[in-house]
């Protein structure tokens, strides 16, 4: 089973979102997506200061097997995305909601229009069937 | 539900994700494709390779056929045991599948055909069998465990009684032996040392345990196509296909034009796509970040034609992304590939990029 924390919020393509200071948030991708991936090889982050639509095809995940676009979960602004991912892609599959955050993201959407840990749970039970 | 080697059950306890594989349920990797490239790398990973398919050819007119059938020519097998590599091509000089043949008896060969052609490989062959009296016998009683890396050999040869050991230690690369019911031979598709064994389908899952216990790493088909890629060996089905022949793709080394009196299928194709010139086969290392992937475009400043990208991936050895592709003659040095609607520079080099842990390509 995939590790879903309780606290985060999540899409249906497999990013979470954490709220975090000053109206911002933390995107990523769930364990279940880096684990499905497998070894990531190379990551491609939005600028900061792009501004973004939600669903917007926004960063790329690349692992020994395939590309995954990552669509961003709410609009807004860029300000500011995770450097570190350049050179060690791997952070994502080591700590997926930790270090392997992609981009923060100053947003006025209301997180709450997503899905929760529990939603997200039988969502990938449902997937799975 | 796809078809299962004798060893899916192991996979399966091992945590191994499987996917389908030309019909097969295969393991893709058991945790880390990046962890088990390394192994075979550095020290010793085991394959099942039990998918391909074991095909015996018996009769006495079997030399005569093979070297009908087969691009490569098998006269060129002196010893027995002895493998040759080659492609099975059709009238027009498609390639139908790349193979291996050993030369196990006078009235003998043993083919390795792969796994996704087989029906259509084992049509072809019986189609041309008979008219040579050639029984054609498909073993599927035999599984297969490919064990490669620096420490493969001797890892492996432990699982044979001791005083089979040293035979099997000595044999050279691209040779084989039977022992006993197995049949072992120094053969592989990673660049590195090793040996391919075929074994009784019932003796499978008990190797696999001893060479688990001896420390040799189950390893999946994602790395064995890392490993292939940079040992700049093909792939059927992305490297070449009945839509393309050997010379253009990279494996006009394979071909046997001489004697210039042996009619195999395909040669009268063969030797007018040599008169006329084809296009030419290469290595790429991309020189920016990002991953080569198959059917990414090629472009060379100067040619209007385009080349494609036929196999590309990340290679864990050398932490760059590198290709096998298929480009217009008098393409440069460097060229520029399209990922996702970029153009990004990549280097023309020559394969391998890789061979017995060595990077053979300057980053």
């Amino acid at each position: 089973m995939s590790n879903i924390p309780t606290d985060l919020h999540y899409t249906k393509s497999h990013e979470w979102v954490r709220r975090i200071q000053g109206g911002a948030v933390e995107i990523g991708i769930t364990d279940h997506a880096q684990g499905a991936l497998g070894d990531l090889v190379f990551v491609e982050v939005p600028d900061a200061g792009r501004t973004l639509r939600a669903g917007e095809a926004c960063a790329v995940v690349e692992s020994v097997k395939a590309a995954s676009d990552v669509y961003s979960p709410l609009a807004g602004k860029v300000v500011a995305n995770n450097a570190a991912l350049a050179a060690k892609p791997e952070l994502l599959n080591q700590d997926p909601y930790g270090e392997g955050w992609l981009f923060r993201l100053e947003t006025a959407a209301d997180v709450g229009t997503l899905m929760s840990a529990a939603a997200y749970a039988s969502f990938l039970d449902d997937e799975s069937k | 539900m796809g078809l299962k080697t004798p060893l899916y059950g192991l996979h399966v306890e091992q945590g191994a994700k499987i996917v389908d594989f030309g019909g097969w349920d295969m393991p893709l990797h058991y945790g880390s494709q990046i962890e088990e490239h390394h192994a075979v790398r550095r020290d010793a990973g085991m394959f099942d390779v039990s998918h391909m398919a074991v095909v015996d050819l018996t009769g006495g007119r079997s030399r005569e056929f093979l070297r009908v059938l087969l691009a490569n020519d098998v006269a060129r097998l002196k010893e027995f045991g002895k493998a040759l590599y080659t492609c099975m091509l059709n009238p027009d000089g498609g390639v139908i599948d790349d193979l291996i043949v050993y030369f196990v008896a006078d009235t003998w060969y043993r083919l390795v055909v792969n796994a996704g052609t087989r029906d259509k490989d084992l049509a072809w062959i019986r189609s041309h069998a008979a008219q040579f009296d050639v029984a054609v016998l498909e073993r599927t009683d035999l599984a297969m465990i490919a064990v490669q890396g620096p420490n493969a050999r001797r890892k492996a040869a432990e699982l044979l009684a001791p005083a089979q050991q040293p035979a099997a230690l000595e044999l050279k690369p691209f040779s084989g032996a039977a022992f006993g019911s197995w049949f072992v031979a120094r053969t592989g598709y990673t660049g590195e040392d090793g040996f391919e064994i075929m074994m009784p389908a019932a003796d499978a899952a008990d190797a696999w345990r001893r060479l688990l216990d001896g420390g040799v790493k189950p390893a999946g088909l994602g790395a064995r196509d890392t490993l292939r890629l940079e040992a700049g060996m093909n792939l059927y089905g992305n490297d070449m296909d009945e839509q393309h022949h050997p010379l253009e793709s990279g494996l006009a080394w394979t071909v046997a034009f001489e004697p210039l009196v042996r009619e195999f299928i395909g040669r009268a194709a063969l030797s007018k796509a040599r008169r006329e010139g084809c296009d030419a086969f290469v290595g790429l290392l991309l020189e920016e970040r990002g991953v080569l992937r198959s059917h990414q475009r090629v472009l060379a400043a100067g040619l209007d034609a385009e080349g494609m990208v036929t196999s590309g991936t990340f290679s864990p050895t050398l932490n760059r992304s590198i290709a096998l592709a298929r480009v217009p003659r008098g393409t440069g040095a460097a060229v520029q590939v399209e990922i996702r609607g970029k153009m990004h520079a990549a280097r023309v080099v020559r394969p391998p990029f890789v061979r017995h842990g060595k990077a053979l390509i300057e980053i």
